[in-house]
C-alpha cells in the first residue's frame, strides 16, 4: 500500500452543473458529494446500500451512493435532493411530503424523496401495494411509514 | 477501504488485457453493489480494480432457438423488465425481481451477481432448475460452464480471478409446466431470504411427468433437490407423495445459524417450503 492515495480526476454534472476534482480512488460517491462538493442533502447512514438515506439519481436510475465509487461516476449525470425543487418552486413530491407529514426527524427525507420521484416518474400512478414494494429499500427509524405512503399518494393525485 | 488503481476500460477486450496483465492483483468491478461493500469492510484489498461500467457490450437481452441469452453486463432490473425473459423464463424474471431492492437492482449486473456467488441470493435456485450455463471469457479464450459447476463455496466460484462473465444462458421454461419461486423473509421484505426455493412442475393424467426443484440460503451454495425429483418422478401427485418427498431436503441441507433464522429452523423451514413449492406445481395442495 502507497502512503499517497492514488488519485483520479472525476467530473461529473450535478443538478445541472458541471463540476471536477481530484480526489481518491477509493472515495465513496457519497462522500465526494458531501464533502468535495459540500451538497449535504445526501445522507449516508447504514454504509452499505441497505437503508437508502444515500439514494440519489446516476444517469436516469436511482443507486445507492454510499456503496458507488466516485471515480465511478465519472462523465455521469446525476441529481441529488438540493436538485429537485425548480428554483422557490418545490417538486409536488416535497410538497405531498410536507402538506401529508412524510417526515419526522427528516434524516431519511431526502432518500425518501429522491425514491419516491422515482417511483411516480416511472409509474405515475401506483397502487399502494406498488409504493410498499418500491419504497422497502428506503428506512425511516422514526417508523412514519403510513404518512410516506400518503404523501406518495397525494402527489401522484395531485399531477 | 485500501489504495487501489482504478482503471475503466472502454472494451471487452481491454478489460481482458488489464486482466491478463495484473491477475490476481485486481478485482473485476461490474455493478459495484457487492464488490464495493467489501472494499469498505476491508474484506477484500486490492491493488487494481477494473471496472466495466464503460463497456457496452454484453449487456443485450435475447432468446433464439429455445435459449435465452442475457449479456453478463446487464442489470439486474433489465432481467426483471425484460419482455424476452418474461416471455420465454418467467421464473428467471420473478427471480431477478425478488433481488434486494429496485435501487441495487438497477445498478448490479446479472455477471456480477453469478461471481459473487452469495448463496442467499435469488437467482441461483432458478438458474440451476432451468439448466444455465455461464459464458466466461479471459484473454486466453472462452468457456462454457454449467452454473451447478460455477458455484463452489460461500462467495465462491471456479471462475478464474482474469475471467469476466459475459454471457448467461439457459434453455426456455417448459412451456407447459406450473413454476414458482418462494422467497421466505420472517424479517424485511428487502432482505435475503432465510430459505429460498425454485420449483418446475407438471402433473399428467395425475402423475408427474416433470418436477424439479432446487433451494437457496441453506448450504455454502444453492442446491438442487435431486433425491425429492427421483422419489416423485413417474409417481401419483398426492398430498402425501408431494409431503413425504419434501423431507427429504432435511438431509441436504447444511445451513448456518445467523440473524436470518438459526440452523435448525431453516432445516425445518426448508421442508416446509420446499412441500409448498412442489403443491404450487404440481397441483395437489
Amino acid at each position: 500500500m502507497t502512503t499517497t492515495p492514488i488519485r483520479q480526476s472525476v467530473t461529473v454534472t450535478v443538478n445541472g452543473q458541471e463540476h471536477t476534482r481530484e480526489v481518491p480512488t477509493y472515495r465513496t460517491l457519497v462522500d465526494f458529494i458531501r464533502y468535495d462538493l459540500g451538497l449535504t442533502g445526501t445522507k449516508e447512514a447504514c454504509s452499505v446500500g441497505v437503508c437508502g438515506a444515500c439514494t440519489i439519481e446516476l444517469d436516469g436510475r436511482i443507486a445507492a451512493s454510499c456503496i458507488t465509487l466516485a471515480v465511478r461516476a465519472d462523465g455521469a449525470s446525476i441529481t441529488t435532493i438540493e436538485g429537485v425543487a425548480d428554483g422557490d418552486n418545490l417538486h409536488p413530491v416535497q410538497e405531498a411530503f410536507i402538506n401529508h407529514g412524510g417526515f419526522q426527524c427528516g434524516a431519511c427525507t431526502p432518500g425518501q424523496i429522491m425514491a419516491a420521484k422515482a417511483l411516480l416518474e416511472t409509474n405515475p400512478k401506483p397502487t399502494e401495494p406498488e409504493i410498499k414494494e418500491w419504497m422497502m429499500g428506503n428506512l425511516c427509524r422514526c417508523t412514519g411509514y403510513y404518512q410516506i405512503i400518503e404523501s406518495i399518494q397525494a402527489a401522484a393525485e395531485a399531477k | 477501504m485500501n489504495d487501489f488503481a482504478f482503471h475503466a476500460p472502454d472494451t471487452l477486450d481491454e478489460a481482458l488485457g488489464l486482466l491478463a496483465r495484473h491477475g490476481a492483483d485486481a478485482k473485476i468491478m461490474a455493478g459495484g453493489t457487492s464488490l464495493t461493500t467489501l472494499l469498505k469492510q476491508s474484506l477484500i484489498a486490492p491493488s487494481h480494480i477494473v471496472s466495466l461500467h464503460r463497456i457496452r457490450e454484453c449487456a443485450a437481452i435475447e432468446a433464439s432457438d429455445g435459449t435465452i441469452r442475457i449479456g453478463g453486463l446487464a442489470t439486474q432490473r433489465d432481467v426483471e423488465l425484460s419482455p424476452v425473459v418474461k416471455e420465454h423464463a418467467p421464473l428467471l424474471a420473478e427471480a431477478y425481481r425478488r433481488v434486494a431492492t429496485v435501487r441495487i437492482r438497477n445498478v448490479a449486473t446479472v455477471g456480477g451477481g453469478i461471481a459473487q456467488a452469495d448463496p442467499a441470493m435469488d437467482p441461483p435456485p432458478s438458474l440451476l432448475i432451468l439448466g444455465a450455463s455461464v459464458v466466461a471469457k479471459s484473454a486466453r479464450g472462452e468457456r462454457v460452464i454449467p452454473i451447478g459447476e460455477v458455484y463452489a463455496d460461500y462467495y465462491e466460484t471456479t471462475l478464474e480471478p482474469d475471467e469476466i462473465v459475459t454471457e448467461l444462458r439457459a434453455p426456455a421454461q417448459p412451456s407447459g409446466a406450473a413454476w414458482t419461486y418462494i422467497k421466505y423473509l420472517p424479517r424485511t421484505e428487502d432482505d435475503y431470504a432465510t430459505v429460498s426455493v425454485a420449483a418446475i412442475g407438471r402433473a399428467e393424467g395425475g402423475s408427474i411427468a416433470d418436477v424439479r426443484v432446487a433451494l437457496g440460503a441453506v448450504a455454502p451454495t444453492a442446491i438442487r433437490a435431486s433425491v425429492v425429483e427421483d422419489a416423485l418422478a413417474g409417481q401419483p401427485a398426492t398430498p402425501e407423495a408431494l409431503r413425504e418427498a419434501s423431507q427429504a431436503v432435511s438431509d441436504i441441507v447444511d445451513p448456518t445459524d445467523d440473524p436470518r433464522g438459526s440452523a435448525w429452523y431453516k432445516r425445518d423451514m426448508s421442508v416446509v417450503f420446499t412441500r409448498r413449492a412442489l403443491e404450487q406445481v404440481l397441483g395437489a395442495a
